[in-house]
């Protein structure tokens, strides 16, 4: 039986990490099929139709799905997951605000964020703040599967041609209702696709100090990264937190200033290919992950950066 | 109204973790438990609704081991007028835990249940969104701030993007943040308070819930280390480092 990858998307375009969730579905089947659902995502389902891993698109078009809300999504995925072995979508809030709604109607015991695919029925997961690795063997005959999207490649997005086939919606669960979304828009990368990242911590003392980071992060075309304790104390918004309880990032390059280096800030970054540790306690745990060190007051040291930064001829984005 | 809320004993946030040698699992024994951290902050919401006179009972559950009752006794401590432990043994997964869950919203009947949004043991994000499945009731998860009104919660939500608002009728599901409040610190009178609090103990095998594990575990082991790297002398040789050895920017 085929897998089915649910599309992630905000009615107008795919997002990104749906690519590294086809990948992951397709390590497990080569037939993927994947379901969108939402209100006018004739653009976003053109998009998913060109995945060359994806063989069929399923597509559910109601008013009620506009705002991706579970209660929703949750019907019409279990019925259609009759025809499938595994469900699979990212372990970001929307998969891990949805998944466990399908696996319970299922009756599957879900196995959430995993970073590699053993077989078809066992995967690979990070525990306890990825302190430790867990392989896990599904015995459940659906398998319900949300996957780490930075630990699985983006597939292609071109030179594909799925068909599409309408199915029906399902009724609408009225006891929840959406009011708003705030999102920050910004120009720079998004933080978790990003190839750099510059992220602060509680070191950096207050929410404007965070320019130094912002001026950094723009000279290097970097996505701007914070510590829970720096969004705990107002200095950034939550959209911009690493670690175990915000985003997993994976970038050729992390720079983390002012940040101590917490279990739960670790689990976020340490898999990055290069990290930078700028702190002024030598004894800070982020040196112990970090490739290079540099204990230094922050004040001094990111001005000084700056200026190291613009006497190179050039700087790769 | 009536709020329950579960609360799960794990390996305390600061313990280093130690992965056992024979691959089974991570060394628990001599280890500091504590309750699981956004689990506090759902103990902490429930109270202060209570004490804003717009909640007339706070219900501490957990569903776990003999040990595992210090976690009710706890929510007990700093506000929760009596509590619930679901005796039983060995790993119980997200999905037998929300089916026990389940039978006892039944019997209690609840118009909110809290949790904490992910447990940091097993990391799974499951147990509240598939409560909320079974009961077929809304679900606020990763909430950040709770507005009560009448029959009604107004909830905004953490999510990748920055923050969304969502409007849940009661009975409702919701999931905590650790964001949404700073949990108090029991005070040495209410602990004593507390061992005077009733607890209901039942064990799950009453409950006729099947709680067999449905995954293997079939090994568990230490992640691969990060070589040890080097601490330079200036930000010059940082950069030139960067630029010339790491060949990153």
């Amino acid at each position: 039986m085929a897998v089915l990858l649910i599309a992630e998307h905000n009615n107008k375009e795919l997002r990104p990490f749906t690519l590294n969730a086809a990948t992951a579905a397709s390590q497990i089947d080569s037939e993927v099929h994947a379901v969108i659902i939402g209100q006018d995502t004739a653009e976003a389902t053109k998009q998913l139709s060109e995945l060359p891993v994806v063989k069929k698109i399923l597509s559910v078009e109601a008013a009620h799905y506009e705002n991706f809300t579970a209660e929703n999504f949750a019907p019409v995925i279990v019925k259609l997951a009759e025809n499938y072995s595994h469900i699979v979508c990212s372990a970001n809030t929307f998969g891990k605000n949805l998944m466990p709604r399908i696996a319970a109607h299922l009756d599957t015991s879900q196995v959430s964020d995993i970073i590699k695919v053993i077989s078809s029925d066992t995967f690979l997961r990070p525990i306890y703040a990825g302190n430790a690795f867990a392989t896990i063997k599904s015995n459940d005959v659906k398998k319900c599967v949300t996957i780490r999207p930075t630990s699985f490649d983006p597939c292609e997005s071109t030179g594909g041609s799925a068909q599409i086939e309408k199915v029906d919606a399902s009724e609408e669960f009225s006891k929840t209702k959406f009011i708003k979304r705030e999102e920050i828009k910004s120009d720079r990368p998004e933080l978790g696709t990003a190839r750099i990242v510059v992220s602060g911590g509680r070191g950096m003392q207050s929410g404007d100090n965070f320019k130094l980071i912002t001026e950094i992060a723009d000279k290097l075309g970097a996505a701007i990264g914070a510590s829970r304790a720096a969004v705990d104390a107002g200095y950034i918004s939550n959209d911009h937190q690493v670690g175990q309880t915000g985003k997993v990032v994976v970038p050729d390059l992390y720079i983390a200033i002012g940040i101590s280096g917490a279990i739960q800030h670790l689990a976020g970054m340490k898999e990055s290919k290069v990290i930078v540790a700028i702190n002024k306690d030598g004894e800070a745990p982020i040196f112990s992950v970090a490739d290079y060190g540099l204990e230094a007051d922050l004040f001094e040291a990111i001005p000084q950066f700056m200026e190291e930064l613009n006497k190179l001829n050039t700087i790769q984005k | 109204m009536k709020i329950l809320v579960a609360v799960k004993r794990v390996i305390d946030y600061n313990v280093q973790i130690r992965v056992k040698e024979d691959g089974t699992g991570v060394v628990t024994d001599n280890v500091k438990m504590s309750t699981n951290p956004p689990d506090d902050n759902a103990i902490e919401e429930a109270v202060k609704i209570k004490e804003a006179g717009k909640a007339t009972e706070v219900v501490a559950i957990t569903v776990g081991e003999e040990k595992a009752q210090e976690t009710v006794r706890k929510a007990l401590a700093v506000g929760a007028d009596r509590g619930i432990h679901v005796k039983a043994d060995g790993i119980l997964e997200p999905l037998a835990v929300s089916k026990i869950l389940q039978k006892i919203v039944d019997k209690e009947k609840p118009d909110l249940v809290f949790m904490g949004k992910q447990a940091i043991d097993d990391d799974c994000n499951q147990t509240g969104q598939m409560l909320s499945a079974l009961l077929n009731w809304p679900q606020a998860t990763f909430a950040s701030k709770i507005d009560v009104k009448d029959n009604k919660l107004e909830v905004t939500r953490e999510i990748d993007e920055g923050l969304e608002t969502i409007e849940i009728n009661v009975p409702a599901i919701v999931t905590c943040d650790l964001r949404l409040n700073e949990p108090r610190y029991a005070s040495l009178p209410n602990i004593m308070k507390a061992k005077k609090k009733p607890i209901e103990e039942i064990a799950a095998s009453d409950l006729g819930v099947d709680v067999s594990p449905r995954l293997e575990q079939i090994k568990v082991e230490e992640p691969p280390k990060r070589k040890a790297g080097i601490k330079v002398a200036n930000v010059a040789e940082l950069v030139q480092k960067l630029k010339n050895e790491a060949k990153v920017i």
